[in-house]
């Protein structure tokens, strides 16, 4: 079985628990989660959550009907099945000294990151893209010492006319 | 009109039409409690311990086709209550728990008699509720009705804090509800149903195999006649019993672990199967590899979509309420200009009787020595006329009655598949009592599951229930003995019950008839004086052959067709 990576976008009321109601589903019943986006939408009883995960087309199917079956989703849409955008948000802390200042700079500029806090040894550098963007850049960043990175996780959206919602 | 949180839920409870809620007091629902004492149109039934409340409300509802209601309080009243909400959780029983809960500001604060009762019970709930605000209480109970009957019915929870059950509110309950985040499908999708009406024209050997949903969803009526119109032969699963009539010579009897050799077979080697409210579980289709190994085309209705295609892939979905798809079902086959192939059918048939000739479920019957379990079922079926409610608990007798009692009706059989919950019979038992107090309730039980919940004996004695208990006693956990026997070499860790108490003595101090029938000859004259006592709760301690095994079997593992047929087997 292939396990291929999907992406999930799911509207869901946004209430106290429904989280822990798709987070709970995931673990019960042994299903991969790699990471979960979720926040609320411009209609502010309603959340939008991103879940990446992996699996075979059975078990993607079970995973979608079983979020479906949650009282609290409203709409499941597995992006994968169209045309799609997805990015995420990655801070990175680094060691910023001597010559090295100048060499990370030009990197993150490379990777269209920006630095948006400094210190005299560090730089914080915001960057956003693809999950693979994110980990090239980290590459990237060589025997530069890393600090402290936090990632947002992705976020999905469909490309074009195609729009979920209510 | 003002009304506490406490009043709110009772009238809410009394527009929903509930007679009967099975319940224990305590703290956090003390104003509950106070408001059911200042009515009279919901009756509570005072149970002994919080999983007999559920299991109570369990078996009123898999009886009678209406909610269940149970009322518990916060903390171990909640914990307590969890196997029985796993229970109807399991098997789709439609019901509502209303627990109490520590006043909202004391909310994760570790209170006296605090669980988080939302977080604990999510995973076995259809859905849950926790009202924060007095003002959303009437329309919270609405939802979980709704939600708990519609769709794949299912247990909801709708917690309370105590503060909430005090607090005063505008009572105005809503003659419906909507939500836009469940919208369980009704119709069944024509173009599939068409396309399935054509696969079980053009088989050869078709198979029906129904389950619980065929109850869960009353279509028992129609599936007989579809199954009648077609001519094709029927299985039932352990939870769909009775939806078709046992005693219809087109029945070939339960399938799967424990099912017939005839249904087995059946299941094995057909060509087109028709699942209707029916999921293909571990104790149904064996090992899934041996299963696939035989080709065969699948129809599955279902309402729930997730269903389909979980455990094995089909190829003709049908996602819809199983009335309205069998009546398009129906419909349709009459218009059709094809009938189904006689001469292949006939064939099939010949097969069929040929494996029902094994007369996989015959055993000793000519013993007089000793009693033989399957014996005391068949005399059960014949002292009932075969029209009692039975309820079971887990284990061989489970399997025993599910065999030998033959169930003509649907709503008849009463046991806990799923979840497979030893104690579950007695307090099931006291609801299906409360739903038909005129009609005749037998609990076939053994002498481990009966101790797990033996003190509803009290319940049964206040409220005069006249339920009959059928204690299978062999003296063993027997199930668990038999796969000891099978795949532990023999070896019976901790399966013997020593110091079994006088259960004779036991119904008597609960105020009860108690029998002990140590005889084969004694069987029948017992149960006709036991089901004379047409007010009294009577206890059968039957004395069974400590070594009965249930066959036919397919030990764990193994597929379908790979049936013990008895200790010969062995």
């Amino acid at each position: 079985m292939n396990n291929n990576r999907h992406i999930l976008s799911l509207l869901l009321e946004n209430e106290a628990g429904a989280l822990s109601r798709v987070a709970g589903l995931f673990s019960a019943r042994a299903y991969n989660i790699e990471s979960l986006t979720v926040a609320p939408t411009e209609d502010p009883t309603m959340s939008r959550m991103t879940i990446v995960t992996s699996g075979s087309e059975d078990v993607i199917e079970q995973i979608t009907k079983q979020l479906n079956k949650l009282i609290e989703v409203v709409k499941v849409f597995d992006l994968n099945e169209g045309r799609h955008i997805e990015r995420e948000l990655m801070l990175v802390k680094v060691r910023a000294e001597g010559k090295d200042r100048e060499e990370i700079k030009r990197t993150a500029d490379i990777f269209r990151g920006r630095i948006i806090d400094v210190t005299d040894r560090i730089y914080t550098i915001e960057l956003t893209g693809t999950h693979d963007k994110l980990d090239a850049f980290l590459e990237a960043l060589g025997s530069t010492q890393i600090l402290e990175t936090v990632r947002t996780g992705a976020s999905g959206i469909g490309r074009g006319e195609w729009i979920l919602r209510v | 009109m003002q009304l506490s949180g406490a009043e709110i839920t009772l009238r809410c409870l009394a527009e929903e039409g509930v007679d009967y809620i099975f319940g224990y007091p305590g703290g956090a629902v003390l104003y509950i409690y106070d408001a059911i004492f200042n009515q009279d149109k919901v009756k509570h039934i005072l149970v002994r311990h919080e999983q007999a409340a559920v299991h109570a409300a369990d078996g009123y509802a898999r009886a009678s086709g209406r909610p269940g209601v149970a009322l518990v309080t916060s903390g171990p009243g909640v914990t307590n209550a969890v196997t029985g909400i796993a229970t109807a959780f399991l098997d789709s029983i439609p019901m509502v728990i209303i627990s109490g809960q520590v006043p909202t500001r004391a909310i994760g604060l570790d209170a006296f008699q605090e669980v988080d009762t939302v977080g604990i019970t999510r995973p076995c709930v259809k859905h849950n509720f926790l009202v924060k605000d007095v003002a959303e209480l009437a329309t919270t109970i609405k939802k979980a009705f709704y939600v708990a009957t519609t769709g794949r019915p299912g247990p909801v929870l709708v917690d309370i804090p105590k503060d909430v059950s005090q607090q005063l509110a505008e009572y105005d309950y809503p003659k419906s509800v909507s939500m836009r985040s469940y919208n369980p499908v009704l119709k069944g999708h024509a173009g599939q149903i068409k396309k399935a009406v054509q696969m079980l024209l053009e088989a050869k050997r078709p198979m029906i195999y129904a389950g619980g949903g065929v109850i869960l969803g009353d279509a028992s009526p129609l599936l007989t006649k579809l199954v009648r119109t077609l001519g094709y032969p029927c299985t039932n699963t352990l939870m769909g019993l009775g939806c078709y009539p046992a005693s219809d010579p087109q029945f070939v009897g339960m399938l799967g672990m424990h099912g017939t050799y005839e249904a087995n077979l059946s299941m094995q080697n057909c060509d087109v199967l028709l699942a209707v409210g029916a999921r293909f579980d571990d104790r149904v289709i064996g090992n899934p590899e041996h299963f696939f190994q035989a080709g065969r085309r699948i129809i599955h209705i279902d309402i729930d979509p997730s269903s389909i295609s979980k455990r094995v892939k089909v190829d003709v979905p049908i996602v819809g309420n199983i009335t309205d798809v069998l009546e398009e079902m129906l419909r349709q086959l009459a218009a059709h200009e094809a009938k189904p192939d006689a001469p292949a059918l006939a064939a099939w048939w010949k097969q069929i009787d040929e494996w029902r000739g094994r007369d996989c479920l015959r055993y000793d019957r000519s013993n007089t020595e000793i009693i033989k379990p399957q014996s005391v079922i068949e005399q059960l079926w014949r002292v009932t006329d075969g029209d009692a409610y039975i309820t079971s608990d887990v284990g061989q007798h489970q399997m025993w009655a599910a065999q030998y009692y033959k169930f003509d009706k649907p709503r008849r059989w009463i046991n806990s598949g799923g979840l497979g919950t030893m104690g579950f019979g007695l307090p099931s038992a006291m609801g299906v009592q409360f739903a038909f107090p005129d009609d005749t309730v037998a609990c076939v039980t053994g002498e481990a599951s009966i101790q797990m919940c033996i003190q509803e004996l009290s319940t049964c004695k206040q409220y005069h229930l006249p339920i009959k208990i059928i204690n299978l006693n062999n003296r063993y956990l027997g199930m668990v003995r038999q796969w000891q026997e099978l795949q532990h070499g023999n070896r019976h860790s901790e399966s013997y019950m020593e110091a079994l108490p006088d259960f004779v003595k036991l119904a008597e101090s609960y105020g009860h008839v108690g029998f002990r029938i140590d005889r084969p000859q004694d069987i029948e004259p017992a149960m006709r004086e036991a089901f004379a006592l047409k007010d009294r709760t009577v206890f059968m301690d039957f004395q069974t052959d400590q070594s009965e095994n249930v066959f036919p079997m397919v030990p764990g593992g193994k597929g379908l067709t790979e049936m013990l047929l008895g200790s010969e087997d062995l």
